[in-house]
């Protein structure tokens, strides 16, 4: 008997301590389905998707997958292995790759005897090629995946799901570090391979692309489904409405004259450990109340000039001048002193101490205030006020201001280094992939927040590889590509993307 | 089918009962090598106790014994806070126990209260000198401070031989490699008449509150746990990593070195190459036991000196061997271990062939 339905979660429930992660989730997949998974972030999707994948057991609700004959038959929970023997396959946002290793070795990894004598590399290499042929998705398979771009390792990811015979794909937010045209690419590859009865789950938070090219989507807040529609009877505001149970509001722009020069690079040159970290004589000046976009494709040398404007690492020669004052020493404290509020890129790892309270965690840039501290010591009285206060104003929500910092979802931390960000008014403001990996309220409310500041006289240099916010955020927009910079031509996404690429400079 | 789960947050009565817990499993545990020893179990747990708490004179000689591993543990407490392994504060006690002897011994006269607190000052100097050398190496070029810190006990305690052999020697030793006693005024005074205890205890209680006050209520001690927890990101909101980390060393070099003092001007009066026997490295063993608190290794030193003294006075009334009680002090230290892994996860049993129920048999 032939069933239509490939994959079937049937009233999954997930709970850690007192959280719901996942309330009684029903979702069906179809054969040759793609089915886009849309919410805010902590709405449960990365919980659903490791429930599915064997990470998490789940607390009650069973999942069925179609064997290759196609019946379904209950899936053995909370084994991974079970999931792969199933044809369940998984793309992580963050690649599960052995960068030491070629793409074929990749490829090969884990579905190899580990006993056997020799290794059958022909036929391996036959079916990888197969399946490249089939699918279009192109990967150099011998070349080290250190030395692959972003997009050719995700497509080695892909192949190593469709080698080990996936049957059901699941991409977690796979366009978040491509190209416009390498996103397209994929879309179109995809589309191929659902054609041919793949069926695949789409993550993503960017409305655009799951109503370009999914054919259904659900839609989870707060643990449960709260929607499920077909592509072709959704719009934007349809499914925002859904997603956070509310309009998103669209920050109002108002057109502001720019001020005097706040942040200047002059001849700024970093010769970085490899190419990829290096800048080449930049030059680049920022005015208050202006927001300048610096687009580019991640690994572009963004985060080498962040980590300057930060004060992490120290120009090999240029200078940096704030307020026309130049920067003499290049350390953390001095740019904070010099007015500098600074977004990390990866919050987890910079931005918070996950371990220290909510409190602490929003004093910690301003520990020689006098409003944190009296003679070296706490004054944990006006932390205290400070946390509450800050908590309400920027609507960090969590345990409480005296939990520790890290069982805060990732948008209440973001709130949180937003609020610690910008109650020291800076002068500049450098927000480096401010709403990676948030959901539309929490992304919205960034929006809001650069904008206030812009408002209020502040620059601001926003980082970003979405350039849908960046469109809609940025007064200009720059593109950095292999450590230059380059004016984008106008806001054409094509030709923005194109340079981004490095086909046109 | 039994699995691990990660748990949001251990609770408050984890963290504390725990270490507790621990301590007293690995006391009944010690039952085992005893029942292989022949010796009675009720007889010899009753002998151990009396060890402890059977006089004032066995309490006093507990309280003794804890007193250098309070120094000791606070020394690695501070360190590990930090993320920083000195393992070394047994060469860094011996630093400050000869600091102490050379200060103490006559080459400057004077009261008591003007000696005493040279000897714990020069001590303390001497003792975050011998933490400087790591933690330089360590800021400035990455060497790894377990490697440096351990081998430098060696090689101080070579040094201190020498020195024994040498300017140091007692004159009046009658040949044995030894110092020059400490002067009369230089000495800790006892705490009670006739007891071996001494006011370095309550030097080193001081210490713990005052470690502890700074580490929760302090600027310095939140940059501390800052730079321990999550080094990058104290360094991005503008900690100066490297001076915070130097700052823990020193005090750290300096709280081991106060141990040497103390067990040189308030229990030996000179010094010796056997003067500790290992008060560095249990020193880290009672840090662990306290998970880390300054507070807490006021209790975990109390407990260790307990199993120590409780088990020599055992060993010697039951013919059993006193190596008991470096077995108990270790299973305490793989219980607390365990004990912590617990703490952080739930273990969650279902049973195999059912759908899905699962209970909730963690530790909580």
């Amino acid at each position: 008997m032939i069933n239509d339905t490939v994959l079937s979660l049937n009233k999954l429930s997930k709970r850690f301590g007192t959280v719901v992660a996942n309330e009684s989730v029903t979702i069906d997949l179809k054969r040759g389905e793609i089915l886009s998974l849309l919410g805010e972030n902590g709405a449960g999707k990365t919980t659903l998707m490791n429930m599915l994948f064997g990470h998490y057991m789940p607390d009650s609700g069973s999942i069925q997958v179609a064997d290759a004959e196609g019946n379904l038959a209950p899936l053995s929970l909370g084994h991974p292995q079970a999931a792969l023997n199933a044809g369940i396959g998984m793309v992580h946002q963050h690649f599960t790759l052995a960068e030491n290793l070629s793409a074929i070795d990749n490829i090969l990894l884990g579905s190899e005897n580990l006993f056997a004598w020799r290794r059958s590399m022909d036929t391996a290499r036959d079916k990888v090629k197969d399946i490249m042929q089939r699918t279009g998705l192109n990967a150099p398979l011998d070349t080290i995946v250190g030395k692959l771009s972003v997009g050719e390792r995700q497509r080695v990811e892909i192949l190593k799901a469709l080698y080990r015979d996936a049957r059901i794909l699941v991409l977690d937010e796979p366009t978040a570090v491509l190209t416009p045209q390498e996103a397209d690419t994929l879309f179109a590859n995809i589309d191929v391979m659902a054609k041919d009865g793949l069926s695949v789950i789409f993550i993503s938070h960017k409305l655009r692309e799951v109503l370009a090219f999914s054919h259904r989507i659900a839609v989870l807040r707060h643990g449960k489904k709260v929607g499920e529609i077909a592509t072709k009877d959704a719009d934007e505001k349809i499914i925002s409405r859904l997603m956070v149970g509310a309009d998103t509001p669209t920050s109002p722009r108002e057109t502001l004259s720019v001020g005097a020069p706040v942040l200047e690079l002059i001849d700024l040159s970093v010769t970085g450990i490899s190419a990829r970290s290096s800048l080449e004589q930049i030059n680049l000046t920022v005015y208050a109340s202006e927001i300048v976009g610096l687009a580019g494709i991640s690994g572009n040398g963004q985060s080498t000039l962040a980590q300057v404007i930060s004060g992490l690492t120290s120009p090999t020669s240029g200078r940096l001048e704030i307020d026309n004052q130049p920067v003499q020493k290049y350390t953390p404290a001095s740019l904070l002193k010099a007015g500098v509020g600074r977004i990390p890129e990866d919050r987890h790892h910079d931005g918070i101490i996950g371990a220290m309270s909510v409190a602490e965690n929003l004093a910690i840039e301003s520990l020689d205030s006098s409003d944190i501290q009296k003679n070296g010591f706490l004054r944990h009285q006006k932390l205290k006020l400070n946390a509450q206060h800050l908590s309400q104003k920027y609507d960090i929500r969590g345990p409480g201001i005296e939990a520790e910092t890290r069982l805060l979802s990732g948008g209440n931390i973001q709130k949180l280094i937003l609020a610690r960000v910008f109650e020291a008014s800076p002068r500049l403001i450098l927000a480096n992939q401010p709403t990676r990996g948030l959901d539309v309220g929490a992304a919205s409310e960034v929006g809001k927040r650069l904008l206030q500041a812009r408002q209020r006289g502040a620059a601001v240099l926003l980082i970003s590889e979405d350039l849908d916010e960046l469109l809609a955020l940025a007064d200009r927009i720059i593109i950095m590509h292999n450590g230059e910079l380059h004016v984008a031509p106008g806001r054409d996404r094509a030709q923005i993307g194109l340079i981004m690429a490095g086909e046109v400079s | 089918m039994i699995r691990i789960e990660p748990r949001e947050a251990p609770s408050r009565r984890l963290t504390v009962g725990i270490p507790i817990a621990s301590a007293m499993l690995a006391l009944l545990l010690a039952a085992i090598p005893l029942s292989w020893a022949g010796a009675n179990i009720g007889e010899a747990y009753q002998e151990m106790a009396k060890g402890i708490f059977g006089s004032v004179f066995a309490f006093t000689e507990m309280l003794t014994r804890a007193t250098p591993l309070i120094f000791t543990g606070l020394a690695a407490t501070l360190a590990f806070r930090a993320k920083l392994w000195n393992i070394g504060a047994e060469g860094q006690l011996y630093l400050g126990a000869m600091a102490a002897v050379a200060v103490g011994t006559g080459w400057i006269t004077g009261p008591p209260l003007l000696l005493i607190p040279m000897i714990l000052i020069a001590g303390a100097m001497a003792g975050a000198l011998g933490m400087a050398g790591p933690a330089y190496l360590k800021t400035r070029f990455g060497a790894d401070e377990v490697v440096t810190t351990l081998l430098l006990n060696f090689i101080i305690l070579i040094f201190i031989q020498m020195m024994l052999e040498g300017p140091l020697k007692d004159p009046m030793g009658m040949g044995w490699p030894q110092s020059s006693p400490v002067v009369d005024n230089a000495i800790l005074p006892q705490i009670l008449p006739r007891m071996r205890l001494h006011y370095g205890l309550v030097i080193a209680l001081t210490a713990a509150v005052i470690a502890h006050i700074m580490l929760s209520k302090s600027v310095w001690g939140l940059k501390l746990r800052a730079v321990g927890e999550n080094a990058a990101a104290a360094l991005h909101a503008g900690i100066g990593v490297k001076r915070t980390l130097m700052s823990a060393a020193l005090i750290s070099g300096a709280l081991a070195g106060l141990a040497g003092v103390s067990e040189v001007a308030g229990l030996r009066g000179y010094l010796t190459t056997d003067l500790s026997p290992g008060y560095g490295y249990t020193g880290i063993v009672v840090a662990m036991l306290a998970g880390l608190s300054p507070l807490g290794v006021v209790l975990a030193a109390l407990f260790i000196a307990s199993v120590f003294v409780g088990a020599d006075t055992m060993s010697r009334a039951m013919g059993v061997s006193s190596y008991l009680a470096d077995l108990v002090v270790s299973m305490a230290l793989i219980c607390v271990l365990i004990g912590g892994f617990i703490a952080r996860f739930t273990i969650k049993i279902t049973p195999a062939n059912k759908k899905v129920s699962t209970t909730d048999t963690g530790a909580a």
